[in-house]
């Protein structure tokens, strides 16, 4: 039934492996950045509390989520949101907070505090401290926290078809019920190169900033 | 002149680190707090650019209150080193230097002439090393940057909290010396933190020894080494220190007490006559409450001798340079040595001429000392 091989197949079926692929770069990027925009300010909130326990029932919560396994996670927010592309969304930003929190949070608190001290007596302002100094010597903790996030979030999005939000996993398992060996094949091929590349582009992204962010702090 | 009244401070743990300080450092001059660790040295030092507030007393920077003023201003019209230098690791050093500068809002060429200035000053050159970034730096490099960092939008004052400490002893022993050399260009108020005694010595113009939380004395060095308040002070300066300068002889030991003076209204005839009468090249002018006024020499006097309207106060030269008498004597004797004068007046704190050092009275005192010269001299 198929007229297709496992190399014809990337022509063949080229426009549902594009749009597949896209939709599955959709979910990742909008759940990465969500969970960036709520972990690292999250993050940074948490290392200038005073207060201990709102730190550590933070981080206990956002441990949680990632405890919960993909699929009972789906399975939870199904009654919540529905099915679509929302709920694949906020299911996989639950996941992506705390790999991102978690560097977020050292990458601040492995600041040498006498930068800090420094800075402060030559009258930076708070604001000014956080956004010219902190956060720059912190971005290659928190870039290292996106690309490990990223990776995860990809292959974890496969899973996001079974709520009817689309992907490369839609391929994956369309292909399990005919048992189209070629397609199953070739999303799972895209799904990994998609994870590969992001891991490539974010570690060179990384190294970059570590290069310039902290010509490694060899200062004794 | 920044000016400490009745200062207490207690940390939130309830502990007592400062406890009725009150203290004043001079414009212009070197202030070193010192003693051990956790006398409060640093607390202090931090109470002027409000890192920490004071729980009770008034700080005032030229009678101004700067619990008043807002923190961020305040410090960025104060220069700041730390030991750990701080420089901040993701800028270059030309970036780490013109920090202040862009926080003030000065414009990039101005910045700009201001860092390569700043780097020729310490003997840095702004091509090698102005887009290196710190890790890139000695030690002793990095805090030169650290030091001229400081100084770069030319602040008042200057606070430096044991800057040289963490460095090796030749890198510190360079920097200290350039710190009094670029003082001496800068005349900057600079209150300086260390626990090392010779460190003290070599650099301040005032000490300030401190113990739990207290001033336990304050004054020149000179005045700490002569007059140690107790046996705490004694122990922090060392048995060695102490005995050097018990050996040497203060200026006011030396001098000769009754030099030749004249008032400055009288004419240049009778100069002339007490010059002769005293055998003497020179005369010391006073006024009637023997303040001091200056100097007449010979070469003076014969050269206007011939206009008899002249009095003595029409050809005198001020000293350029007045010692006091707790002055060391070698100090007194390098000072002549490098301003190649033949004397020096002793003054008061009045300013009344207390004495005269001369090369006569410093021959005069080795004589009376030194046994075997005198008998090889007979």
């Amino acid at each position: 039934m198929n007229d297709y091989g496992y190399l014809s197949i990337f022509s063949a079926r080229a426009n549902d492996l594009l749009i597949a692929l896209g939709e599955h770069m959709l979910i990742t990027f909008a759940s990465v950045m969500l969970g960036c925009l709520v972990a690292i300010p999250l993050g940074i909130f948490l290392t200038k509390t005073d207060i201990g326990w709102i730190r550590s029932i933070t981080f206990t919560i956002t441990n949680v989520f990632n405890t919960i396994p993909s699929l009972a996670m789906l399975a939870m927010l199904l009654p919540l949101l529905g099915i679509g592309l929302v709920p694949a969304i906020v299911a996989l930003f639950l996941y992506s907070l705390m790999p991102i929190l978690r560097n977020t949070y050292a990458g601040f608190t492995s600041i040498d505090p006498h930068i800090i001290e420094s800075a402060r007596g030559m009258g930076y302002s708070t604001t000014q401290l956080l956004f010219q100094i902190e956060l720059l010597l912190a971005v290659p903790y928190i870039m290292s926290g996106i690309r490990l996030t990223t990776v995860y979030i990809i292959n974890w999005a496969a899973l996001a078809t079974l709520i009817g939000a689309g992907g490369l996993g839609e391929l994956i398992v369309s292909g399990l019920g005919v048992y189209d060996k070629p397609l199953i094949l070739a999303a799972a091929i895209l799904a990994m190169l998609l994870a590969l590349v992001a891991d490539f582009s974010l570690g060179k992204v990384e190294k970059f900033f570590f290069k310039s962010a902290h010509s490694t702090q060899q200062q004794n | 002149m920044i000016q400490l009244e009745g200062i207490n401070k207690t940390f939130d743990d309830g502990s007592e680190a400062l406890k009725d300080i009150n203290l004043h450092c001079n414009t212009g001059e070197i202030t070193v707090l010192i003693g051990p660790s956790g006398c409060g040295k640093t607390t202090t030092m931090k109470l002027l650019n409000r890192l920490i507030n004071q729980s009770e007393g008034k700080i005032y920077f030229d009678d101004k209150d700067i619990t008043n003023m807002n923190p961020v201003e305040l410090r960025r019209g104060i220069g700041y080193v730390i030991q750990h230098v701080g420089l901040f690791p993701h800028m270059t050093i030309e970036k780490n230097i013109g920090v202040v500068p862009r926080l003030l809002k000065w414009d990039d060429d101005r910045i700009k002439t201001r860092v390569n200035e700043l780097l020729n000053m310490v003997g840095l050159d702004p091509d090698t090393y102005g887009q290196r970034y710190p890790s890139e730096l000695s030690g002793g490099q990095q805090q030169r940057i650290g030091v001229i960092r400081a100084l770069a939008a030319e602040p008042p004052i200057i606070l430096m909290d044991e800057p040289f400490s963490a460095l090796d002893p030749i890198s510190r022993e360079q920097l200290q010396d350039e710190l009094i050399r670029l003082q001496k260009n800068i005349q900057k108020t600079i209150v300086f933190v260390t626990h090392d005694m010779d460190e003290a010595l070599k650099i301040a113009d005032q000490i300030v020894l401190m113990k739990d939380g207290v001033i336990v004395q304050q004054g020149t060095p000179e005045e700490i080494l002569r007059h140690p308040a107790d046996d705490f002070v004694k122990d922090f300066i060392g048995q060695k220190r102490l005995q050097q300068v018990q050996d040497i002889p203060t200026v006011g030991e030396v001098m000769n007490e009754k030099p030749v003076t004249i008032a400055p209204g009288r004419g240049l005839a009778e100069a002339m006559k007490v010059m002769e009468n005293k055998r003497v090249d020179s005369l010391i002018v006073v006024d009637g409450n023997n303040t001091l006024e200056g100097y007449i020499t010979v070469y003076d006097v014969t050269q206007a001798f011939d206009n008899e309207d002249q009095q003595v106060q029409d050809i005198m030269h001020t000293f350029r340079h007045t010692i006091h008498a707790d002055m060391l004597l070698s100090n007194a004797i390098r000072m002549m040595n490098e301003l190649k004068a033949p004397y020096l007046p002793v003054i008061t704190e009045q300013h009344s001429l207390a004495g005269l050092i001369t090369r006569g009275s410093i021959v005069g005192y080795m004589g009376d000392t030194y046994p075997s010269v005198r008998n090889g001299v007979v």
